[in-house]
């Protein structure tokens, strides 16, 4: 078995975005710059990929698209304006919260050395940022609301619209973080009233390098490149043309599909959800319903979630752990910590997360080979041990 | 890789798991909220580890850290067991990566502290100063 489940982390080319960037590696080499046929031929490339951006997420034109690095500089550049755009009128106060991804949580520790407040708030219980917090949060002196449009580890949706709504009453900049949500839920980025979004390519089936950062019009953008005009002066530097072919071309076939995969790949992920919690003391993490149909968040007690991951892809089962050990900073996941799960259990973590190309056979073999690592890795447990007889308390 | 093949190796099929209901000496290090624990049993006979076995709670290097310090003292003297040092783990392990250093120091305190409640239970005198153990805090906070 071969079974790749960590999409959240990056996601399999598609076919589609391979074959639409085969010919800029070979004969389309041109600059897009440059005034020549060989240029302007990709020009035009370039520019029927804009627009098919702009359509995937409802942009009513193409101008607010800018091609960037991926979803960190887009994250990075969208904050960075709207602090500028906010600090001009004397605005330095940003509202976002605990759980966003590090893209988001240190550009704004960055803003704080520089004089600007910041307000995290923390997610529900069940990984959803309220309405009403947001709300309570905005001052007078907000520059600009970011809330994720869904969390990467545990894969809740937030009510971005809503939020959006709220941000648009009150004269907010409001910026979302789609990196996870792109390319499988629905994007609509004025009826969301979403001023500033970040996505990235390959967590669609699109190329590694690659993203977008789209504002809306009349929103300036500081640039954190300086060199060239490309991008409308957004951002220096020749174009990464067959990264931003297949960004467009992945985009547009994920989308075509996103009702399908949310039927499909959400019965998958059902399944395995209400296998792995026939497991004794497990507990899924972040709401049951509000979830990124490829996503699986789990804890198991008495156990640490890297042996688990190890042991799982010796079974040829490809999945991630938001553990300590998993990361050199030794730290648990702050997204687990922010949903209030016991640190003890935040160690014995497992994200599963799916893609269109997995299967419900997938399923079961996935979830039998997990209940006999986590009972293998139990036995030898002395937390577990303790569990048994008494001497320690469960906390799930 | 992340890891070495003696590393891999020993977690995959870790040495001398389980417990001894009649251990001589159990000594138990870390910190469930650190995300690691590990309990040492060790069975002694004239002065000699005659068995020993382990349960570990936490990653792969500290499965197979726990794993090799046990087969490093198995047979040998006590007084020996207590100068297995972590330097001697990780090159036994071939290198262990540097935030996992803290692994194998573990190992070692959990040894020693299988070897302080054998000599407490049977009320042999030792030096205190023989014991390093005292890492608290979670990881890198120990490493050596």
């Amino acid at each position: 078995m071969d079974i790749y489940a960590d999409n959240a982390a990056t996601t399999k080319l598609s076919r589609a975005a391979k074959n639409a960037m085969f010919p800029y590696f070979d004969e389309l080499y041109g600059n897009p710059s440059s005034l020549h046929s060989k240029g302007q031929t990709v020009k035009e490339a370039l520019n029927k990929a804009r627009d098919d951006v702009a359509r995937a997420i409802g942009a009513k034109n193409s101008s607010g698209i800018t091609f960037t690095s991926g979803g960190s500089e887009s994250d990075n550049q969208a904050i960075i304006s709207a602090a500028e755009i906010g600090a001009k009128k004397g605005k330095k106060h940003i509202v976002s919260t605990e759980f966003e991804h590090h893209a988001v949580l240190h550009t704004l520790e960055r803003l704080e050395k520089q004089g600007f407040e910041i307000t995290l708030i923390s997610p529900e219980r069940n990984g959803i940022i309220s309405v009403e917090s947001v709300k309570n949060a905005v001052r007078e002196d907000t520059a600009l609301v970011t809330v994720m449009y869904a969390n990467n580890e545990i894969g809740t949706i937030q009510p971005i619209a809503e939020i959006g709504a709220v941000c648009r009453e009150k004269g907010v900049l409001f910026h979302t973080d789609a990196v996870q949500a792109t390319g499988h839920l629905h994007i609509d980025v004025d009826a969301q009233n979403i001023d500033l979004l970040s996505l990235s390519a390959h967590k669609f089936h699109g190329p590694k390098g690659v993203g977008v950062l789209y504002a809306k019009r009349g929103i300036p953008l500081t640039r954190l490149i300086e060199g060239g005009g490309q991008e409308k002066g957004r951002r220096a530097g020749t174009e990464n043309i067959p990264g931003i072919i297949g960004l467009a071309a992945a985009l547009t076939d994920a989308v075509s599909r996103i009702d399908k995969n949310t039927r499909d790949v959400g019965a998958i992920r059902d399944r395995i959800i209400d296998g792995l919690l026939e497991i004794p003391n497990t507990i899924l993490n972040g709401d049951r319903e509000n979830r990124l149909p490829g996503n699986i968040n789990v804890s198991f007690e008495g156990i640490e979630g890297e042996s688990l991951l190890l042991l799982l892809d010796d079974k040829g089962i490809t999945v991630s752990s938001s553990s300590a050990c998993t990361s050199s900073s030794l730290l648990p996941s702050h997204v687990l910590l922010a949903i209030g799960v016991p640190r003890e259990v935040a160690h014995g973590s497992l994200r599963i997360s799916l893609s269109e190309y997995n299967t419900l056979e997938e399923a079961d073999y996935i979830i039998s080979s997990v209940k006999e690592v986590v009972s293998e890795l139990r036995d030898i447990s002395p937390v577990w041990d303790d569990l048994g007889k008494g001497v320690r308390n469960h906390v799930i | 890789m992340l890891y070495s093949e003696k590393v891999t190796d020993h977690f995959r099929h870790p040495r001398n798991v389980g417990k001894i209901e009649d251990a001589d000496g159990i000594g138990e290090v870390g910190n469930v909220t650190c995300g690691d624990i590990m309990r040492i049993y060790i069975k002694v006979e004239n002065n000699i580890i005659t068995d020993v076995k382990f349960n570990t709670f936490g990653c792969g290097s500290a499965i197979a850290s726990s794993s090799m310090a046990t087969e490093m003292i198995k047979g040998k003297p006590v007084s020996e067991a207590l100068k297995l040092t972590n330097k001697a783990v990780v090159e036994a392990l071939d290198g262990l990566p540097a935030h996992k250093l803290h692994c194998s120091v573990l190992a070692e305190e959990a040894v020693q502290a299988a070897v302080k409640d054998y000599y407490d239970k049977n009320s042999i005198e030792y030096d205190p100063l023989d014991f390093a153990i005292g890492c608290s805090g979670c990881g890198g906070e120990c490493e050596v």
